[in-house]
């Protein structure tokens, strides 16, 4: 692509922080939680105390707190984000079950809401301050505004329940994806048309844009060539900050379409102050994101080149 | 086709859309207050022989499984969900304001430091970072509230950065820096008031985004106890017979919608009237 080392160097050590200073928040927020996992653990059992201190040795809860951590961070180093109290079982092994249906939602939400929001974006953008704008415009903050938990009901009240066209809850299948990935795309949709009439306004303001036009090229050129190309950079890289809401999206739609996934996992979690799962969603949910930002930050930097020389 | 001009900025009362959203959150604010004039029987009021009237002139919007009087508890859970809104929304402005005012205001080794620890809260995805803060403080309705005041906290601490940047840079403050005022005063007498209305008008709209996730948190059954009038607790109790009462979960549902809906379009509103 013959991007500098520099540029993209500097960005993935920023990633790295990033994800060391998220798995270090992780560690201590969860560290201040109060009560005693090994009396949580086996609570239910009617464990003897020396069998909960027995527990505690063996968790390693007993060590100095600096141990825990270092012992904690170079596990998350070779991907490994401890067991389960609940079950036992490794963490990481339990999220990776789940991310399967996750990723299938958040990915068929990306699309429907990218396709959706850049469409009303640039309509509302091109035909500023005509009903279409108004319209679109209004759509994206209803689309902003709408909890997917209540959308998701009447969508399955409408297609499912009444028009019986396609199943409300479950999973198996493309079937079962249309309604959640329509719910959460549609919510994903608003922002990302804001930021696209946004950017393609700035576009179409600017003296290139000017000069295409007054070279005689025709409207419909101009905006398909120079004006979108333009714009798609900077859309992209906002739209990749999108991606946390798309998380935090998803875990409440799969509730409301009782879909298995890292939404499932999570509130389970929450709710049996399972910590191990919390803290290792929460760090592989910072890791998605990072991820999905570093790539649209090169794919940002490759389509602007101006962007490779910048410092900082 | 193309045209392309600075936005015009209009007073409050000349916008229709913003206009309206704060008739409904004032009407919204009233009728919580007013709660116990209004319907006096209380939330948790069941009668067996009302289940699952539909809205009609026995119950004007229905009532739910336990005979409950849906409007009843909608007027009700107003106080539940607007309280969490306006906590959730003081913790994100308490602390976020601080911080970015003083990255923005003092710059240099600060700003760098304050925002990439900022950065880095923000890379947790705002609503998973409230269900951890949950997980540490446990559930209920305080609780909920802080966890997504706290995930807002890092969104309105990049903004308060960035318009105190902008007024930073104004000649006054270069002024005032000159003849010699402490960075502080700056921040507080000089730099704080010119950045208010931008802050403001954020604000409102971070009232929308922790009403919208404090709600998905409270019907995920993460926040209040069951059986709550707290607007997304409702929606989800209502859940479970949609297809026998849709009004049960419905009404809350669209309670919820227009309150955010207000938030997002007031704060739209007062930026364009404060011209930021």
């Amino acid at each position: 692509m013959g991007m500098g080392v520099g540029y993209a160097g500097r960005r993935l050590l920023g990633a790295v922080f990033v994800l060391w200073l998220s798995a270090t928040l992780a560690f201590f927020a969860l560290k201040l939680t109060p009560g005693d996992p090994a009396q949580a653990l086996l609570a239910a059992s009617g464990a003897t105390a020396e069998e909960v201190a027995e527990r505690r040795a063996q968790l390693g809860l007993d060590d100095p707190l600096l141990l825990q951590y270092i012992r904690y961070i170079l596990a998350i180093g070779q991907g490994d984000l401890g067991r389960s109290w609940l079950h036992g079982r490794p963490v990481g092994r339990m999220i990776l079950e789940q991310l399967g249906p996750t990723a299938e939602l958040a990915a068929a939400a990306m699309v429907v809401g990218v396709v959706l929001g850049t469409a009303l974006g640039v309509l509302a953008a091109v035909r500023r301050r005509t009903w279409v704008d108004t319209l679109a415009t209004a759509l994206a903050v209803v689309g902003l505004s709408t909890p997917t938990y209540w959308s998701g009901l009447l969508a399955i009240l409408l297609f499912s329940l009444r028009l019986r066209w396609l199943p409300a809850t479950g999973e198996g299948g493309a079937r079962h994806l249309v309604l959640p990935a329509l719910v959460l795309g549609f919510s994903l949709s608003g922002s990302i048309a804001r930021m696209v009439r946004a950017q393609v306004a700035e576009v179409l303001g600017s003296a290139f844009v000017l000069a295409a036009r007054a070279r005689g090229l025709p409207n419909r050129r101009v905006l398909f060539v120079h004006v979108l190309r333009a714009a798609a950079g900077p859309a992209l890289a906002v739209t990749a900050l999108q991606f946390g809401f798309l998380l935090g999206g998803a875990v409440v739609t799969e509730s409301v379409f009782a879909r298995r996934g890292l939404g499932k996992l999570a509130v389970e979690a929450i709710l049996w102050r399972d910590l191990p799962v919390v803290r290792g969603v929460v760090v592989v949910g910072a890791l998605a994101y990072v991820l999905v930002n570093l790539m649209a930050d090169l794919l940002h930097a490759w389509l602007d080149p101006r962007l490779r020389e910048e410092t900082g | 086709m193309i045209e392309w001009t600075a936005p015009p900025r209009r007073p409050l009362l000349r916008q229709p859309a913003a206009l309206a959203a704060l008739i409904w959150l004032t009407l919204a604010g009233g009728a919580a207050i007013a709660a116990p004039v209004l319907a006096p029987a209380g939330p948790l009021a069941a009668a067996p022989e009302r289940s699952l009237l539909p809205p009609g002139p026995e119950a004007v919007l229905g009532t739910d499984l336990l005979g409950r009087d849906i409007l009843t508890r909608l007027l009700w859970g107003g106080r539940w969900t607007l309280q969490m809104g306006l906590i959730g929304m003081a913790v994100a402005v308490g602390l976020g304001l601080p911080l970015g005012l003083t990255a923005g205001s003092l710059g240099d080794r600060v700003d760098v430091l304050l925002m990439r620890l900022v950065d880095g809260l923000l890379a947790f995805p705002g609503l998973l970072l409230a269900m951890a803060a949950v997980a540490v403080l446990g559930t209920g309705l305080t609780p909920v509230a802080v966890a997504v005041g706290l995930a807002a906290a890092p969104p309105y601490a990049r903004v308060a950065r960035s318009v105190a940047l902008e007024v930073r840079a104004q000649p006054y403050i270069e002024a005032a820096r000159a003849t010699g005022v402490p960075p502080f005063r700056i921040a507080l007498r000089h730099i704080l008031p010119n950045a208010a209305p931008a802050l403001i008008a954020f604000a409102t709209t971070q009232l929308g985004w922790v009403l919208l996730n404090g709600a998905a948190l409270n019907f995920l059954g993460l926040g209040v106890p069951p059986g709550t009038p707290e607007w997304g607790a409702m929606l989800a109790e209502g859940r479970a017979y949609l297809r026998e009462a849709p009004w049960a979960g419905g009404f809350p549902g669209l309670a919820l919608t227009l309150t955010v809906l207000a938030a997002n379009l007031l704060g739209d509103g007062l930026q364009e009237a404060l011209g930021v």
